[in-house]
């Protein structure tokens, strides 16, 4: 078990006690990709920081990596390093002169060896697919803000987590942009075998990367498993002002229309299959 | 750890002392101060707390918040009483070790001027505590209104203060975001010495700089594509108006600063 969160409730405001998670159980394993939902307030934010470790919860238990955080005098290190944590925005907290030394930032609080340093830097930049020689000695603060995103998920990358969060990472980037952190992910997850928790409001994303979704609502996980699964309560999600990803929406809206047709289906191309074959076989009925 | 930091100390009340115009309490605050500095024995001191006291009363203002303001600048009371206490000579010996001498003069001048500095922050608190700072950027531009004659920038500075008051919790959140994503990055701002601890403080200062320049860019742009100009016939939401609780809180003061004047 990589990550496992039991009974954990968190209250940020003493004097309202407003919660921001309530009560909240969850495990997961190592090489999954969790896409997390909700709307703005859920907790989504505050979920993700339990696992490693910025927040720490008002009761409850979190046990990441063996290491029980919540106790006092946890190897907050160590965690910080498996889990790596990539806030909204994160091109905001960009500030070495290089780019070079803004991800070596990172792996030199690890104290690492400068040859190893170097040598992750240039693989992170490589996963971002931006060029070592020609952006290393460049100032962050000139690049265009999805090269600066870049650059702050690479230095996230050179910590070699385990397991990569991330934040609302598409939000203000280009269709071009998303398409690139699309397969990013994708590619970290397969290849580099990163177990991978997505926060996002595209369920175009979510459904097309994650093998588990989680939906939250006022603090708590209210629905939890396969996107199938999850995607198959469309009341229940209006009722959260979620909504479906667009495909499964015109499946939903045929299937209301009398036809007799699957409604589990998030890509483009495995929708229009099946259009095509009710359709067709109607066709043949006649 | 930045939580622990409250900006404005601010008290909602609806008292007799929250409800006076802002104006005027900039006003009375200023002459008291004056007198205060004018007051020549302890007479005028003791005069002067029982006032506070009562002023503090009216405001139902907790007493403890009001002495809890006085505890930043204990350190200054307390290196002026020494200082004076064994620095100032004159009068009789009362006192006596090896080099150090304590001197009746000294004695008065340090207790006159650590109840001088006390009492002079207290009052000012009081203002503080019981005018929101909105209401006291307000006054503050109306009283200065009279010197834009000769060429001082009122409705710009009062907008330079209510945009920086506005915009404080912005940037602790702004602080509070970026110090986590540094911590998420194995950043460590909490251990080392003196030294390190400045150094490390860089990962969170830089972006924070950069993230306020943004914000003053932006909000300038804002606020010109909608034809702000400073002062220009600006109306207000809010009109102050002098009442006669105003007037009499102001002649009562005038009272009070002539009287310890005296003394």
């Amino acid at each position: 078990m990589l990550i496992k969160l039991e009974n954990v409730t968190h209250i940020y405001d003493q004097e309202q006690q407003i919660k921001a998670l309530d009560d909240v159980d969850l495990e997961i394993e190592e090489h999954e990709f969790i896409g997390i939902v909700g709307h703005t307030g859920s907790g989504k934010t505050t979920l993700v920081q339990m696992f490693n470790s910025l927040i720490k919860p008002t009761s409850g238990r979190i046990v990441i990596d063996d290491i029980v955080t919540t106790e006092k005098k946890a190897d907050l290190k160590h965690v910080r390093q498996t889990v790596g944590l990539v806030f909204q925005y994160p091109e905001h907290q960009l500030f070495e002169e290089t780019v070079y030394g803004d991800i070596a930032f990172g792996p030199r609080n690890l104290k690492l060896s400068e040859d190893e340093i170097d040598e992750r830097v240039k693989h992170a930049l490589e996963l971002v697919g931006l060029d070592f020689d020609r952006f290393k000695d460049r100032s962050p603060f000139n690049l265009s803000g999805g090269q600066q995103r870049r650059v702050a998920i690479a230095g996230v990358l050179a910590m070699r987590p385990r397991v990569l969060i991330l934040d609302e990472p598409s939000a203000g980037l280009d269709p071009q942009g998303r398409e690139s952190l699309r397969s990013l992910l994708r590619r970290l997850h397969k290849s580099y075998n990163i177990t991978i928790i997505l926060i996002s409001h595209r369920m175009e994303e979510i459904t097309q990367l994650s093998t588990r979704v989680i939906v939250m609502d006022q603090g708590k996980i209210v629905l939890n498993g396969l996107p199938k699964e999850v995607f198959k309560h469309k009341g229940k999600l209006e009722s959260l002002s979620l909504e479906l990803p667009e495909i499964t929406e015109i499946l939903f809206m045929l299937k209301e229309r009398g036809c007799n047709i699957r409604t589990d289906i998030f890509s483009v191309k495995e929708a229009v299959d099946e259009i095509i074959k009710v359709i067709g076989s109607k066709e043949n009925a006649k | 750890m930045l939580s622990d930091i409250t900006i404005g100390q601010y008290v909602h009340s609806n008292s007799i002392v929250h409800i006076l115009d802002p104006r005027i309490k900039i006003i009375i605050t200023i002459i008291l101060i004056t007198s205060l500095f004018l007051i020549g024995n302890f007479w005028g001191f003791a005069i002067f707390l029982g006032f506070n006291l009562i002023v503090i009363k009216l405001s139902q203002l907790p007493i403890k918040k009001v002495l809890r303001g006085l505890k930043p600048i204990l350190f200054l009371v307390l290196l002026t009483l020494i200082l004076h206490i064994f620095m100032t000579r004159g009068g009789e010996v009362l006192f006596q070790w090896k080099f150090l001498r304590i001197e009746s003069e000294g004695l008065f001048t340090g207790t006159f001027m650590a109840s001088r500095i006390l009492l002079l922050i207290m009052f000012t608190s009081i203002l503080t505590l019981t005018t929101s700072p909105l209401q006291l950027t307000d006054g503050i531009e109306y009283i200065l209104k009279p010197f834009k004659k000769i060429g001082v920038p009122a409705s710009e500075i009062s907008m330079m203060m209510t945009i920086a008051l506005r915009f404080i919790p912005t940037l602790m959140e702004e602080a509070e975001k970026i110090m986590k994503a540094q911590k998420a990055r194995g950043a460590d701002f909490e251990s080392g010495n003196i030294i390190q601890r400045a150094k490390n403080l860089i990962p969170l200062l830089v972006p924070l700089f950069i993230s306020a320049f943004r914000r003053a860019d932006e909000l300038a742009l804002a606020m010109e594509s909608r034809c702000y100009q400073g002062g220009k016939q600006r109306t207000r939401l809010h009109i102050m108006k002098l009442a006669t609780r105003d007037i009499i809180a102001l002649l009562l003061s005038i009272g009070l600063a002539v009287l310890v004047s005296f003394f």
